[in-house]
């Protein structure tokens, strides 16, 4: 931009006037940061909703009699703290962060359809009240798992047409098509919206993960969705396609199931893996080890999750050489997800490190994930998985997925952008403190869920047999800590926000064109779109990322 | 790299391998008793999978630490670490290494499979070679057979050679059993812990399923499948014993007039009708009591 323009003129004479106040988050705002930070405020309300189903539940397991909540309430309770940690808390918080990050990362002014992504973003608090609500409905919320298997889930003893299944199969369908409408419009951004200069080698390991997660849920979802919708036409309608005593196939409905939400799980943690290679490298102060290695293994981590479902189902009605072919490709996806493991311990070996909180969670989340990895080999192996399967041992190896490693993860990106979303400092020994707790909570809530399953109890039950109390009252005492972990971290958020200490453009001197512009950003991000002429992450090089934007 | 840097990596190398070998035989210890000729190869299995994995795990957590502590920075020092992007030598290494290991725990791992011969639903003889049988007995002596129901929310076997049905599952030791496994209702899952063997029941299929008991004493037979309200009352025991007192509970058994057996679904059931609960929602009730000529 040479000459001003009348308008350009105007924003810097004012410059605050384009910053949201606080109604912003509460209009149908076409600006990618603002439905960013409504998507990860959003997510995280539903995420203490469902934190305190998972509190009741763990009161329930204290002790092994079904003593503190009715059986139907407990499994209502389960179901529906899987369904909205899933799609009420977890997409929607990363999506929140890949709608705020990935325009300023790739040097874009907005995303490539800012209409459609306001729409997306506003069917999550209705289907996220359309789950809640369904504790009013007669017979109470849907109560077959998150999983909802037939013909469990088309009983309906309730006998109404509007129960509580019914509900929750509808409200799955809408955040099935919220996420496509999302995912059209991410992977449209970054192809065709990244900035000069910016080549796929040049974009952001964060950004190449979040396309590689969005390409899953353009193949994946239409099936869930698929079957969600044939599932509520045998539930209401009387069609009978996985009606066993009609000759339809509850093995079916499991393929389509699994064919999406097995690789739900890389939606889910392919965008971690991008704050991880965006946070390790800040704070180690070293360029990120093998990048381009760490980029295309996501993409192969994509292929790979096209085949692997069938491991959730080795228990099921599948023949042998299913076991087997699905064994194999379950554990090769290993491969490219320890490929990420080692480039990230080698850019820590050597560095310069700081331990700031977005740092802790992320070395506590790869940790974390190391070790669900490696469970996760024992849940490919076909003869481990018939004896432990269905067990707590999938509940602590899950948890540990999604807890130990995204969670922790999301909380990382959270500490890391805060500055940046809200231009506002953070207070640092509050984070710390969140961190220990998180990490004493993870470890003593989800570590037992292992020997006890190994033990043999099953999961999803609201009684247990008297030798599996030990480990019980620990994961219980270890889910109380975790659901207190939660308050320094929402203190330390509203407090900082309303409170904190003005923040510099670049608090961590971090290298990437998000930390190029004031914090917050400007409506439209860049006053001039900037010109990459480096790779990222050039920690301990002199070369400049841009050739117009300085740094 | 410097030979005393290597010679310490090799010592360390060393150390963990052999902590992580006793971690795989502690593993044995977390695990119910054996109780099948199955529970030894799963074990097995286990134990690599829990060595391998602590391997993995301690050299992991063990650089990550080591940087935490002896790589921090100081706290004025605002200098950046050497800009190391990148080695292809290391980047294949371990890329080929974790192939290998892969390679090599699915191959074991289809070992096992195949020494169990559990059966499967959709189980065609030939489609997989049968690997020659384990050292037991259980090609030669005959089959113990079984039809097992379970249903909302209740287990009952029976055995048809002697008509006896029972809600208490009796195996001679050491004789392979055969069962049928069948459900009216919803997939319930066949589990039997100390047995390491697991079958979802998938409704109107009869699944084939077997395994052999090697160890006399009473375990817990469990469904793994959730199966509604009461899913987590829908236990049954599993006594195994000898040749003789198995014959003789049959043959007592058989002489039993068939009676209702209790069931804790179908009681928490009639209490809580009684009771009109003002918590919880509507359920399905459960299946009426089995007739059987022994329970427990």
């Amino acid at each position: 931009m040479t000459q001003a323009s009348p308008e350009a003129l105007r924003d810097r004479e004012y410059p605050l006037t384009s910053l949201p106040n606080w109604r912003t988050f509460f209009s149908f705002s076409t600006d990618h940061k603002v439905i960013g930070i409504q998507y990860i405020v959003t997510a995280f309300f539903f995420f203490v909703v469902a934190g305190i189903f998972a509190m009741i539940m763990r009161g329930e397991l204290i002790t092994p009699e079904p003593d503190l909540v009715d059986r139907t309430v407990y499994n209502a309770l389960f179901t529906m703290h899987g369904t909205i940690m899933l799609f009420g808390w977890t997409f929607p918080v990363l999506a929140g962060f890949a709608n705020y990050l990935v325009p300023l990362m790739i040097g874009a002014r907005d995303m490539a359809f800012p209409r459609l992504n306001a729409v997306a973003f506003w069917m999550v608090p209705v289907f996220g009240i359309l789950f809640i609500l369904s504790f009013l409905a007669p017979g109470g919320p849907a109560q077959s798992g998150w999983w909802s298997y037939p013909p469990v889930s088309v009983q309906n003893p309730s006998g109404v047409l509007l129960n509580g299944e019914f509900l929750w199969l509808v409200a799955v369908a809408l955040s099935g098509v919220s996420s496509i409408m999302g995912a059209v419009n991410i992977v449209t951004t970054i192809v065709r919206m990244r900035c000069e200069g910016m080549g796929w080698f040049k974009t952001p390991a964060f950004v190449w993960t979040v396309m590689a997660a969005q390409i899953i849920q353009l193949f994946g979802l239409p099936a869930l969705t698929a079957g969600a919708v044939m599932l509520l036409f045998d539930l209401s309608f009387g069609t009978t396609f996985f009606d066993p005593s009609q000759g339809g196939s509850p093995v079916l409905y499991q393929h389509f199931f699994w064919f999406y939400s097995h690789p739900a799980v890389y939606v889910m943690i392919l965008p971690v893996f991008g704050i991880f290679s965006e946070v390790f490298p800040v704070y180690a102060r070293k360029p990120l080890f093998g990048y381009k290695v760490v980029v295309i293994s996501s993409m192969i981590i994509v292929a790979l999750s096209a085949v692997v479902w069938v491991h959730h189902m080795f228990a099921s009605g599948t023949p042998p050489w299913m076991r087997m072919l699905f064994m194999f490709s379950t554990m090769l996806i290993s491969v490219p997800t320890g490929i990420k493991v080692f480039a990230w311990v080698a850019t820590i070996w050597g560095g310069k490190l700081r331990l700031d909180t977005s740092m802790l969670f992320a070395l506590g989340g790869l940790v974390n994930f190391v070790f669900a990895g490696i469970t996760g080999i024992m849940l490919a192996s076909v003869p481990v998985d018939i004896h432990v399967n269905n067990t707590y041992f999938v509940v602590g190896h899950f948890h540990y997925v999604i807890y130990g490693a995204i969670v922790f993860g999301i909380y990382s990106g959270v500490y890391h952008w805060f500055p940046k979303m809200t231009g506002k400092m953070y207070y640092e020994g509050l984070g710390k403190l969140h961190f220990w707790l998180t990490m004493l909570g993870t470890t003593l809530n989800f570590l037992p869920m292992h020997p006890v399953g190994l033990m043999g109890m099953p999961r999803r039950v609201a009684s247990y047999d008297p030798e599996f109390a030990f480990w019980n009252v620990l994961a219980s005492i270890g889910g109380f800590i975790l659901g207190m972990s939660t308050i320094p971290f929402l203190l330390n958020m509203i407090g900082s926000w309303i409170n904190g200490e003005q923040a510099p453009a670049n608090p961590w001197r971090a290298i990437g064109l998000e930390w190029l512009v004031p914090s917050p950003p400007e409506h439209e991000n860049f006053e001039e779109l900037p010109v990459v002429v480096a790779e990222p992450y050039g920690y301990g090089k002199s070369e400049p990322l841009t050739e117009n934007l300085g740094g | 790299m410097k030979p005393k840097t290597v010679i310490s990596l090799g010592i360390m190398a060393i150390a963990l391998a052999v902590l992580s070998y006793f971690v795989g035989q502690w593993s044995y210890s977390w695990l119910p008793p054996q109780a099948s000729a199955e529970s030894i190869l799963v074990d097995k299995l286990f134990s690599t999978l829990v060595a391998i994995g602590t391997f993995i795990l301690l050299g992991v957590t063990g650089v990550i630490t080591f940087s935490i502590l002896f790589h921090r920075a100081g706290r004025y020092d605002t200098s950046d670490g050497p800009p190391i992007e990148g080695n292809t030598t290391v980047e294949i290494v371990w890329t080929v290494i974790p192939f290998l290991t892969v390679i090599y725990l699915a191959y074991f791992s289809y070992q096992t499979y195949q020494a169990m011969n559990i059966q499967a639903p959709g189980h065609m003889h030939g489609a997989i070679d049968p690997v020659e049988k384990m050292a037991d007995t259980s090609a030669t002596t005959p089959m113990t057979n079984i039809e097992v129901e379970g249903k909302q929310w209740a287990w009952t076997f029976r055995y048809p050679e002697k008509n006896v049905t029972s809600t208490e599952l009796h195996l001679p030791v050491d004789q392979r059993a055969h069962f049928v496994l069948r459900s009216p209702d919803v997939i319930h899952g066949f589990y039997i812990p100390a047995f390491r063997v697991k079958q979802d029941i998938i409704p109107f299929e009869d699944t084939d399923f077997e395994f052999t008991p090697i160890r006399e004493g009473k375990y817990r037979l469990r469904d793994s499948m959730f199966s509604g309200t009461y899913f987590a009352a829908m236990q049954a025991d599993v006594v195994v014993e000898s040749q003789e007192e198995f014959q003789d509970w049959l043959n007592n058994a058989a002489r039993q007039t068939p009676t209702p057996a209790p069931n804790q679904a179908a009681s928490e059931y009639a209490r809580r009708q009684q009771k009109d609960e003002q918590f919880g929602w509507k359920t399905v009730p459960p299946a009426p009591a089995p007739m059987v000529n022994f329970h427990s």
